[in-house]
């Protein structure tokens, strides 16, 4: 596939790419023009100069600030605790191997498959006998975790790092904590801030459990506080423009988070397609 | 790798000279260390899995077989299969099983195509190549219950974009809330909006991993390049296309965001006749229900689970099926 490609490959991505990009530019539209506008026929092509006016309404129906700051805590520690399991446990079994590692993988690979809706129900019933319904750690607790997380460090240190480098190291007098530390944790230096950035957003976006676990609560993440603002009396289905700029404003933190990683994002979906 | 023994740092050796034949204790603590430590590592993560993750599956699948007195702190007598007889006896949960796997038809076939074709476009000598990659990338930051609220402006049935161009051109418009099939595609929209981007590259990366040899091959055999794509490039992905729908498979049976947030009543049943609720929806309203709440829904919960792995075995046999006959 030597050839370069012609007009219409580049007319064709061209448009998908301006497909891609509409949903957002259409609830600036809306976002950005008055409640009465945003209902009338024939609808807004073009944004309006009521932004500003639509995003104070959104902080005065939802507290969009504790909010923030909520989602950014969960998604971060959820961050934090996945990628040091899963280094720990994925340099374990990829480099040192013990009886049983084998059938123990083979576990953690099978549970990938199982949704993770299936231990919610549950959960929910505990974390309420345990009386964490409605916290920022009832929240983050299920996502501690991933078997996704385990099976991507291992699949990337497998080849990261030469058993030679381990044997010298433990030739050198290294404990095998040392030799974590000093040679596999600076190999495994980008797994483990790919590994960070999804799970990052993939706590960020969560919706159902944050949903069923905060139910009645004062504490929300973004995801569930857009829930509250469209079933706000004042809100969502009543208002449009309202719904469209609290929408929008929820999404410009992963907009920047893309804007500075996107390099990274596609590398390691890249990456773990041809490992995976 | 656990057969090296480290001999122990200098000074032991020296404090080993006073006192010969015993291990130090230096000495046996490295034995153990390298004895030990490989599964050391591997409980945290065990023990925490196992908390949030093995053990709720576990008493989900207890909980099944129980019955639950209305508002009680705890289960009551066993039932047997009782919950499963009711969510399998139960029209809305029939109604959810078929909104699930008509919305996820929807999704996955169209995303796959536009995926594959999109990432052939890819695979060429593009200019500004990170740029198209990042760019098709963007959807996948805008979270589902983003993409929910954006599209279901874009579908709303009175002055919804969508039903607006569709009356500008002549057309009627479409019942986008209260028809089941328009509701269907509504949402199979946002899953595709949200994925197709993100299977894009994971389908390029399999492309580029095709060795060029075999395309020059095909060449030479004079096959020309809609040849090349259905003999060379199809065969090649063929295990990336299977990991594509499995998890589109997985994701697929367990979409909850958007049919909730495209839901305009306030009851989240999925439409006025349950004409899009999906089966997450139905466990999570079940959950919230008077009656026997938890073990219907941990019921309903494991007969997904079945489902899901029923069709991804499906998909893995059928595959193998198509590969072998692509060998012959």
């Amino acid at each position: 596939m030597s050839r370069r490609p012609g007009f219409l490959v580049y007319g064709l991505l061209s448009a998908f790419v301006v497909g891609s990009a509409f949903p957002l530019y259409w609830s600036f539209v809306i976002g950005s023009v008055t409640k009465e506008r945003a209902i009338h026929s024939p609808p807004p092509l073009y944004p309006g100069g009521h932004f500003l006016d639509n995003a104070r309404r959104v902080l005065d129906q939802i507290d969009f600030w504790s909010a923030l700051a909520n989602s950014v805590v969960i998604s971060g520690v959820s961050a934090a605790s996945v990628v040091f399991f899963s280094t720990l446990a994925g340099y374990s079994f990829a480099k040192l191997r013990f009886p049983g590692s084998n059938v123990a993988m083979g576990f953690v690979v099978a549970t990938m498959a199982v949704p993770t809706q299936l231990a919610f129900v549950p959960l929910l019933k505990q974390f309420s006998n345990l009386g964490l319904t409605g916290t920022r750690t009832a929240v983050v607790l299920p996502f501690l975790v991933t078997a996704f997380g385990v099976f991507f460090m291992r699949q990337y240190l497998i080849d990261a790092i030469p058993d030679e480098l381990i044997e010298a190291a433990r030739m050198d007098g290294c404990s095998q904590i040392r030799t974590f530390w000093t040679v596999a944790v600076p190999a495994a230096r980008p797994a483990m801030a790919i590994l960070a950035l999804f799970t990052f957003m993939q706590t960020w976006t969560e919706f159902m459990w944050p949903l069923l676990i905060l139910q009645g609560s004062d504490v929300q993440t973004l995801q569930t506080a857009l829930d509250q603002l469209k079933i706000a009396p004042a809100g969502g289905i009543s208002d449009v423009a309202l719904l469209q700029a609290g929408t929008l404003l929820a999404t410009i933190p992963l907009l920047v988070l893309f804007i500075a990683t996107g390099r990274q994002l596609v590398a390691g979906i890249m990456q773990g397609a041809v490992k995976g | 790798m656990t057969t090296v023994h480290a001999p122990g740092p200098p000074e032991t050796r020296t404090a080993a000279g006073t006192t010969p034949p015993r291990l130090t204790w230096r000495q046996k603590l490295s034995r153990w260390d390298t004895r030990f430590s490989p599964v050391l590592y591997v409980v945290p993560f065990f023990v925490v899995f196992g908390l949030v993750g093995v053990y709720p599956m576990v008493y989900s699948a207890y909980l099944s077989f129980f019955s639950w007195p209305r508002f009680g702190p705890t289960h009551g007598p066993g039932v047997g299969f009782a919950n499963y007889a009711h969510v399998l006896a139960d029209p809305v949960f029939h109604k959810a099983f078929w909104n699930t796997v008509g919305i996820f038809l929807l999704s996955s076939v169209p995303q796959v195509v536009i995926a594959t074709v999109i990432a052939a476009m890819l695979d060429t000598p593009l200019r500004g190549r990170t740029w198209w990659r990042m760019s098709v990338l963007l959807p996948f930051v805008v979270a589902p219950a983003a993409t929910a609220l954006i599209f279901g402006s874009l579908f709303a049935d009175q002055s919804g974009l969508v039903n607006e161009v569709l009356r500008a051109i002549g057309l009627p418009g479409i019942s986008w809330h209260s028809d089941r099939l328009a509701s269907w595609t509504a949402i199979a929209s946002m899953v595709n909006y949200r994925w197709t981007g993100y299977n894009t590259l994971i389908i390029l990366a399999a492309l580029q991993a095709i060795p060029r040899q075999l395309y020059e091959a095909a060449a030479i055999d004079g096959a020309r390049p809609l040849q090349q794509f259905f003999h060379v490039t199809l065969p090649s992905i063929r295990p990336t296309m299977l990991f594509v729908i499995i998890t589109s498979t997985i994701g697929g049976m367990q979409i909850f965001t958007e049919p909730r947030l495209f839901d305009t009543n306030l009851q989240f049943q999925g439409g006025a006749d349950y004409q899009y609720q999906t089966l997450t929806m139905y466990v999570f309203n079940a959950s919230n229900s008077g009656t026997d709440p938890y073990p219907r829904a941990a019921a309903a919960t494991w007969i997904i689970v079945v489902v899901i792995v029923g069709i991804a075995a499906l998909n893995y046999l059928l595959t193998r099926r198509l590969q072998g006959r692509g060998e012959r």
